[in-house]
């Protein structure tokens, strides 16, 4: 990193502000990635705002209440939640470097 | 006119602390700090000093307190003594990292087991390390005006100060006080300004994870890491011996009382057996000192006022005709010597100065220290010196320690 031209933290003690990614792109961490089937995921399948269960239960907060369900893989950490809650079992938890297969 | 009082030193560090007026008081009382604790009790209590008293279960607490309101930009206090400051411990850290000007008086115990009330300095010496600076006072008028400084030297710097001062032996002795004048303390004293105000408004995650690296945050700005936030701190304490003379100079200028900023100097111009030692026991060994003069030994005492940050320079200046040196210490770490005497043979490593150094661990536990057996401590080390031996010796004095106690 160039540090001449970079802005620099003068606080006296340690701080932070909340805001996202303040902790770090944390779906560096992650092992496994969740893939969704949406032919099974029920408010894609059904066209409806319903379930949500992996919105619920995502520790991160990285599940987006959308159809279709998104989820934001820069932070995702793969604990494998919303695959684990999920209740037509549509997401599969892949090991990172495999295909979706 | 002046305002003198009859007082204990409890009674002057409570004097002392409503002339700074704190916005916070958070205590738990113990021994032999409680009659503090209860005097500002009860100044809060019938409104003669307007603070919040926090009543706590505890000393880890009480500090806590004390931290949490000064990150909301309160003048805070609190005091305590021997296991409870111990238990206080990790918070002593807490209030260093984050930089936060608490001012806390430690009434100097000795520290259990075996149980003990009364007076070493075990307990504070014990928290050398915590990032905390530490003044030691000699008599009740030092406690007054070194209370007052602690806060100047605190809100200048961002570091906690603990004024420590010995159990009993000042706490419940009564002496002459001058009380310094309200209006010339505020003078004196400006308004706390926190270097980061906590608010509703600015929300803000103080003190989270900080990496081993520095990175920036989500805005570009590059933060620091742990190493860099105590790389801070380790220089402010080292910007701090300005910062202690300077204050120790101002007030000499307001109120007329030099107490020596960071080491005090007693016959020391021409002395070559010079004793050092902190608090009360040094200041017991100015009356040994003139004993020795009277019998021709060029006796004098370097004080340590200011033990952290240690003022290396100062007491090398203090002790630059010294032959001998005799350090009085109610403290040790265990395994090696008494913690002063560490500090001050690593303060002459590189000086032209080479002189034996005797370390006397004394006053443990409260047991009693004269300065006629002072004085004895220092007639030995000047004997030893005309007979020409140049080695360091270690002695505890009037303690009995013969061969069936060796382990
Ligand atoms: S829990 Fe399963 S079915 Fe429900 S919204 Fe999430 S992915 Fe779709
Ligand atoms: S629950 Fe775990 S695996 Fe699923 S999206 Fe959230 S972080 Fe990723």
């Amino acid at each position: 990193m160039d540090e001449k031209n970079v802005k620099r933290d003068l606080n006296v003690s340690a701080l932070c502000v909340p805001a996202k990614g303040e902790a770090g792109r944390t779906g560096d961490w992650r092992d496994f990635r969740p893939v969704i089937d949406h032919k099974k995921c029920i408010p894609s399948s059904k066209n409806k705002a319903a379930c949500f269960l992996c919105w619920l239960y995502c520790p991160e907060g990285v599940v987006k209440m959308s159809i279709p369900v998104e989820i934001d893989m820069d932070y995702c950490k793969g604990c494998g939640i919303c695959a684990e809650e999920c209740p037509p079992n549509a997401i599969r938890m892949v090991r990172e470097g495999e295909n979706d297969g | 006119m002046a305002d003198v009082r009859i007082l204990t030193g409890n009674e002057a560090a409570a004097l002392g602390v409503k002339l700074c007026r704190p916005n916070v008081v958070a205590a738990y009382p113990i021994t032999p700090q409680s009659q503090l604790a209860e005097i500002l009790s009860r100044y809060v209590e019938g409104g003669e000093m307007r603070a919040e008293y926090v009543r706590v279960e505890g000393e880890h607490s009480a500090l806590t307190v004390c931290i949490s309101a000064s990150t909301v930009g309160a003048r805070t206090f609190t005091a305590t003594s021997s296991n409870g400051l111990l238990y206080m411990h990790e918070q002593l850290h807490w209030a260093a990292g984050s930089r936060l000007p608490v001012v806390m008086c430690v009434v100097n115990r000795g520290v259990g087991a075996p149980w003990s009330i009364f007076n070493d300095q075990q307990d504070s010496l014990a928290q050398r390390d915590t990032g905390w600076i530490q003044l030691y006072c000699r008599d009740n008028q030092e406690i007054i005006d070194t209370i007052i400084q602690a806060y100047w030297i605190a809100e200048s710097l961002y570091i906690p100060v603990m004024v420590c001062y010995d159990g009993f032996v000042l706490s419940h002795t009564m002496m002459p006080v001058d009380i310094p004048d309200a209006e010339e303390v505020r003078g004196f004293l400006p308004p706390y300004k926190a270097h980061t105000l906590l608010t509703p408004e600015a929300p803000r995650t103080i003190n989270s994870v900080l990496f081993p690296w520095r990175r920036p945050n989500p805005e570009g700005v590059l933060c620091d890491g742990y190493m860099e936030m105590r790389y801070k701190l380790q220089a402010a304490m080292t910007r701090a011996h300005g910062v202690i003379q300077k204050a120790n100079d101002d007030f000499a200028g307001v109120f007329g009382r030099d107490h020596g900023g960071l080491v005090w100097k007693y016959r020391c111009e021409d002395a070559e057996l010079v004793f050092s030692g902190m608090g009360s026991i040094a200041n017991e060994a100015t009356v040994a000192a003139d004993l020795l003069r009277e019998e021709g030994i060029p006796a004098g005492v370097a004080g340590v006022r200011t033990y952290r940050p240690f003022p290396r320079e100062e007491a090398a200046e203090a002790l630059r005709s010294a032959k001998a040196l005799v350090v009085l210490q109610k403290g040790l770490s265990y395994g090696y010597e008494g913690c002063l005497t560490s500090d001050l043979k690593a303060a002459l490593y590189g000086t032209p100065l080479r002189i034996p150094v005797v370390d006397v661990v004394a006053g443990l536990g409260g047991r009693d220290v004269k300065a006629r057996e002072i004085a004895d401590a220092g007639r030995d080390a000047w004997k030893d010196l005309q007979a020409g031996k140049q080695g360091n010796r270690s002695l505890w004095l009037n303690c009995y320690t013969g061969e069936d106690h060796a382990g």
